[in-house]
């Protein structure tokens, strides 16, 4: 009788570590895709604002029509690499981040630009949406690792296993922005 | 950080039956030496309990919105500050947190800011004028996260708390202090009962008035020194640029300026003492509501490892007009065709 009485109650224990094991990882991996989807909410805020700024900047900009032709090209590749998987679609993105920090360089040489009170907010909404991306990746990144490390360690790597819980990739930097920078002294 | 958030909600708890216990005790020392008796301590035993409950209850639900009126704080939207909001935006989605909490503007020259609430759902972060002129992008950002730490680890719903019952404390005790040596009790003597054991009941409830609040002021100020340490460095875990927080510390320990809205009992809920004591020391003393500020710039320099010549006023700070676009990105040169 006691016996019976003892094993239940481990029975019980068990189930209920079990079970909270099981939720908390439900909820990390939740957590990771949370994560990813904020990113794509901000890319997409960013395709959104690009042809604001370029129409903003377009009549005092007629000698750099080309910086201004890439950057529309880049948000288009961008844009279409959306459903290309996430290899593709970081590359697209990186490649329009490069071409509105040429734009931004740009900017600086008219005054009359960097005076208007219209590019002066797009400019202060795409830094902020830059800002958030890369928060987003980094929010995105420290939730993978904190799910990798749940479903790689013991005990809860049981439980993973047994309900096919896989480890996620991380976002890596692209090769570019991982360069120190070079910086010009002449 | 959830060790963290445990310990908060705990502390919380605690200090609410703290107070009421204080409040309770010093009700009865009161009642004994004012209405005299036995009888006359329970009673207002009952009503400073009620009254104690009722003004946690009250502190829990909407502390938040009194600590902000009484800062003379008022909400802004993004239409009206884009930069203060876009860097709460983007701090809110580097600590993870479902939704944005409310941003409050405090129209005062002296850079400060404090955020409150009760858990990340119902929180503000309130900053001054002053930090918005003073600070650059970067800076701002570092002051947020600051804030957003505190957010995150629900610091807010416990100095929120102890704002609000620090507050009444000081508050019944100076009442009670003031309307003792006011002669208030000139018409009771020589009642009834007994003279002398209201003598010592009185001694007793002075006693109390004077130590209670001290005692509350010094829980409120050591806790909230270590907890500023602690969001310095979950602030810089959540920009990864311990720079920024430093140079905004270092800007904001420059100004000479006192916070006109900042008391006593809000004091420990800003980044950096709003009263600004004239004394600069180099170790906390018991009623500091903050650690030193050059202790925090040189722990916040060490993870930066940059030494202080790092600390070059930022943009705002050395005269630049304020609405400043972002630093020219460096465009690396083309390779040559």
């Amino acid at each position: 009788m006691i016996a019976v009485i003892i094993i239940i109650v481990i029975l019980v224990v068990l189930g209920i570590i079990f079970a909270g094991i099981y939720n908390s990882l439900v909820g990390r991996r939740n957590q990771v895709d949370n994560a990813w989807s904020q990113i794509d909410v901000q890319l997409k805020r960013r395709h959104d604002l690009i042809p604001n700024l370029v129409e903003a900047v377009k009549d005092y900009m007629s000698y750099e029509q080309e910086t201004l032709t890439k950057v529309t090209a880049a948000r288009a590749a961008a844009i279409n690499a959306g459903n290309q998987g996430p290899q593709a679609q970081a590359q697209a993105e990186n490649m329009l981040t490069e071409s509105l920090k040429s734009l931004f360089a740009v900017v600086e040489n008219y005054p009359d630009l960097k005076a208007n009170q219209n590019v002066l907010s797009l400019q202060e909404e795409l830094t902020a949406t830059e800002n958030k991306i890369s928060f987003a990746r980094q929010f995105y990144n420290d939730s993978v690792l904190t799910y990798n490390n749940k479903i790689q360690m013991f005990p809860s790597n049981v439980m993973a296993g047994m309900f096919n819980f896989t480890s996620r990739q991380f976002f890596e930097a692209p090769e570019g922005d991982r360069e120190v920078p070079k910086v010009d002294l002449r | 950080m959830y060790e963290q958030i445990r310990r908060n909600r705990r502390a919380s708890w605690l200090l609410m039956g703290f107070v009421v216990a204080l409040l309770a005790t010093l009700g009865y020392a009161i009642g004994a030496a004012v209405v005299g008796g036995t009888n006359g301590g329970l009673g207002l035993l009952g009503v400073f309990g009620i009254v104690a409950i009722a003004w946690s209850i009250l502190g829990y639900y909407s502390g938040d919105k009194m600590v902000l009126a009484v800062s003379g704080a008022h909400q802004v939207t993004h239409d009206d500050e884009p930069q203060l909001f876009n860097v709460v935006e983007e701090m809110t989605i580097a600590a993870g947190l479902p939704s944005p909490p409310a941003v409050y503007v405090i129209e005062e020259p002296a850079p400060n800011a404090f955020a409150t609430g009760r858990d990340p759902q119902h929180s503000s972060i309130a900053v001054t004028r002053g930090l918005m002129q003073l600070l650059d992008r970067e800076e701002l950002q570092g002051v947020v996260a600051h804030e957003m730490s505190h957010i995150r680890n629900y610091d807010i719903r416990f100095a929120t708390l102890v704002g609000i019952l620090v507050g009444m404390i000081a508050l019944v005790a100076d009442f009670f202090l003031r309307f003792s040596f006011f002669g208030g009790f000139g018409r009771r003597r020589g009642g009834d009962s007994s003279g002398n054991a209201g003598a010592i009941m009185l001694v007793v409830a002075l006693v109390l008035a004077i130590l209670a609040p001290l005692a509350a002021y010094s829980v409120q100020f050591a806790i909230s020194r270590r907890r500023e340490y602690l969001a310095d460095a979950s602030g810089v875990e959540l920009t990864r640029n311990p720079l920024g927080l430093a140079r905004a510390l270092s800007d904001i320990a420059a100004d000479p300026q006192p916070l006109r809205h900042a008391n006593r009992a809000t004091a420990h809920l800003y980044i950096a003492n709003p009263l600004k004591n004239k004394k600069t020391k180099e170790v906390s003393g018991v009623f500091d509501t903050h650690p030193p500020i050059q202790k925090r710039i040189g722990i916040l320099l060490e993870m930066a490892h940059v030494g202080p010549e790092a600390l070059v006023p930022g943009r705002r700070a050395a005269g630049l007009p304020s609405h400043d676009p972002p630093p020219p990105p460096a465009v690396p040169p083309d390779p040559p065709a």
